[in-house]
């Protein structure tokens, strides 16, 4: 029962979905409307699932002393603080509007912070150049020849540098023809192979063959 | 140690400096850039400034701020040139922090004296409706009813008292859906539930490690693509708002040119050290 009920809500909700694409009228067109309904409360709840579990592995790790506990400290000190300030402090439904408490919170610690943490990543990206981006054998070559082409071709100095040449042939032409045409059709290639994927593990799953997504196997 | 041996173990701490240098300083310096408008830039800028006055569009902000860098300043021009091309701009996120992106390039926009000539008002040109749970399926929940999706604007309003809602019922009201987008759900799904679908024509700024994903849906199923920061400043160059794409574009350019520099030094060093142990050991094998 316990496997049963799950497989068949899982094949029940599926059908709904596929038929619904093939015949978009009544009853179809309303049973889906009523399972996006529920997609979208769930997804809700997920999200509330998702704090408390941060909050308790956070308390979990700060109760124990565990390596690195000041920082769950002061995830759990921030969630707590912007929450406090969100739900009381900062005119209840109206919380985002400029001014607030909480859009202070937003704009003076929470974007820089994180503006910061992806910034980071440009000394990252660029140790890692120097250290891994390697001409190995030709295909690593090839990668290699791609990158430096794109990398100058997408900014003007790409331009600046091939300004002898005739306008089509010069740095961001080639980046463009890079990006329109070897990108494109592999990128194609990955994208139908993913199609196919995912029809091929939701029909398993539609028809109960798959079972990894209720805990056992499959 | 030979110079060799110290390039190949540099301490990163230096790549860090220049690095750090080579963003900073062109911030501060102004030179003349020519930008070239790519035809995916101009896809998008054509598509807005062709739609009749009064149509209604979708600004599906799903990024927070840590791409804000790149994806900020082309919600910025797409609400300048929508805005004053007098188009009624619905805004919507897929991600949490989405809306309140938008909230901050809608001040910044609101601030150009061309937007303010406009002298758009809320509720009627333009509107928020803030966050939705439920990635994809929001999408496709759209597809049927817009109001039932978003029932309340961000600040928690009934939208059906705001005039810019009137009429709308599902994608088929909406003229232009403008995405940007730094991933999951994001630009992808958008022509996967609401192009492909609903027939509803999509345009995206995606940040330039999601653009080689989304080239594939250009033209047929995107408008136009803006990639990364230099689609932001082709955006602005082409529509006339100059803003930060165009600004930040010389420190991209020092920040592009040094990281190809360390990428060819890295090489170099690597095959003179190949030739070296390749010699030595042709040494110890002769001997």
């Amino acid at each position: 029962m316990k496997r049963r009920v799950p497989i068949f809500l899982t094949a029940f909700v599926g059908i709904i979905y596929v038929v619904q694409f093939f015949v978009p009228h009544r009853p179809f067109s309303g049973m889906q409307d009523l399972l996006n309904d529920w997609v979208q409360i769930i997804a809700a709840f997920a999200i509330w699932l998702g704090v408390l579990n941060l909050m308790k592995v956070s308390g979990d790790h700060v109760y124990r002393r565990a390596s690195g506990w000041p920082l769950s400290a002061v995830i759990i000190v921030s969630f707590l603080a912007t929450s406090v300030v969100g739900f009381f402090f900062s005119g209840g439904e109206r919380f985002q509007d400029p001014g607030t408490p909480f859009d202070w919170i937003y704009n003076s610690i929470y974007n820089p912070l994180s503006s910061t943490m992806f910034a980071m990543l440009a000394f990252y990206v660029a140790s890692a150049s120097y250290r891994a981006f390697r001409a190995r054998n030709r295909e690593a070559t090839l990668l290699l020849l791609a990158g430096f082409l794109v990398m100058l071709g997408r900014v003007p100095v790409g331009d600046q540098l091939t300004r002898f040449l005739p306008e089509g042939y010069r740095l961001s032409n080639l980046a463009d023809w890079i990006m329109n045409v070897p990108n494109k059709a592999g990128q194609r290639a990955i994208m139908i192979g993913i199609a196919l994927g995912t029809v091929s593990t939701s029909l398993r799953l539609i028809l109960g063959i798959e079972k990894g997504h209720l805990g056992g196997e499959s | 140690m030979t110079g060799l041996d110290r390039l190949l173990t540099l301490d990163r701490r230096w790549i860090f400096l220049l690095i750090a240098i080579s963003v900073s300083i062109p911030l501060f310096l102004h030179a003349e850039q020519t930008i070239t408008i790519t035809p995916e830039v101009r896809g998008i800028s054509d598509t807005v400034a062709n739609l009749p006055a009064g149509s209604r569009v979708i600004l599906a902000c799903d990024y927070d701020p840590g791409s804000a860098a790149e994806i900020q300043p082309m919600t910025v021009t797409f609400l300048k040139q929508a805005l004053t091309r007098h188009l009624r701009v619905i805004i919507m996120g897929l991600w949490p922090q989405g809306p309140q992106q938008a909230d901050i390039a809608l001040r910044e926009a609101l601030t150009d004296p061309r937007v303010a000539a406009v002298a758009p008002k809320y509720g009627i040109d333009y509107i928020n409706l803030g966050f939705q749970s439920g990635n994809e399926v929001v999408i496709q929940r759209m597809g049927s009813s817009i109001p039932a999706t978003f029932p309340r604007d961000a600040r928690g309003r009934d939208v059906s008292n705001f005039p810019i809602m009137q009429g709308v019922k599902d994608f088929s009201a909406i003229a232009y859906v403008f995405n940007v987008s730094a991933g999951y759900p994001g630009t992808v799904e958008w022509v996967q539930f609401a192009g492909d679908r609903f027939h509803t024509r999509i345009g995206t700024g995606s940040t330039a490690v999601q653009a080689p994903q989304v080239y594939p849906y250009f033209p047929r199923q995107l408008t136009g693509v803006l990639g990364g920061m230099k689609g932001a400043a082709e955006y602005e160059e082409i529509t006339g708002f100059e803003g930060k794409g165009t600004r930040f574009m010389l420190a991209q350019s020092c920040a592009h040119v040094v990281v190809v520099l360390f990428v060819v030094v890295g090489n170099v060093a690597f095959f003179l050290s190949r030739r070296r142990q390749r010699r030595i050991g042709g040494e110890v094998a002769g001997s």
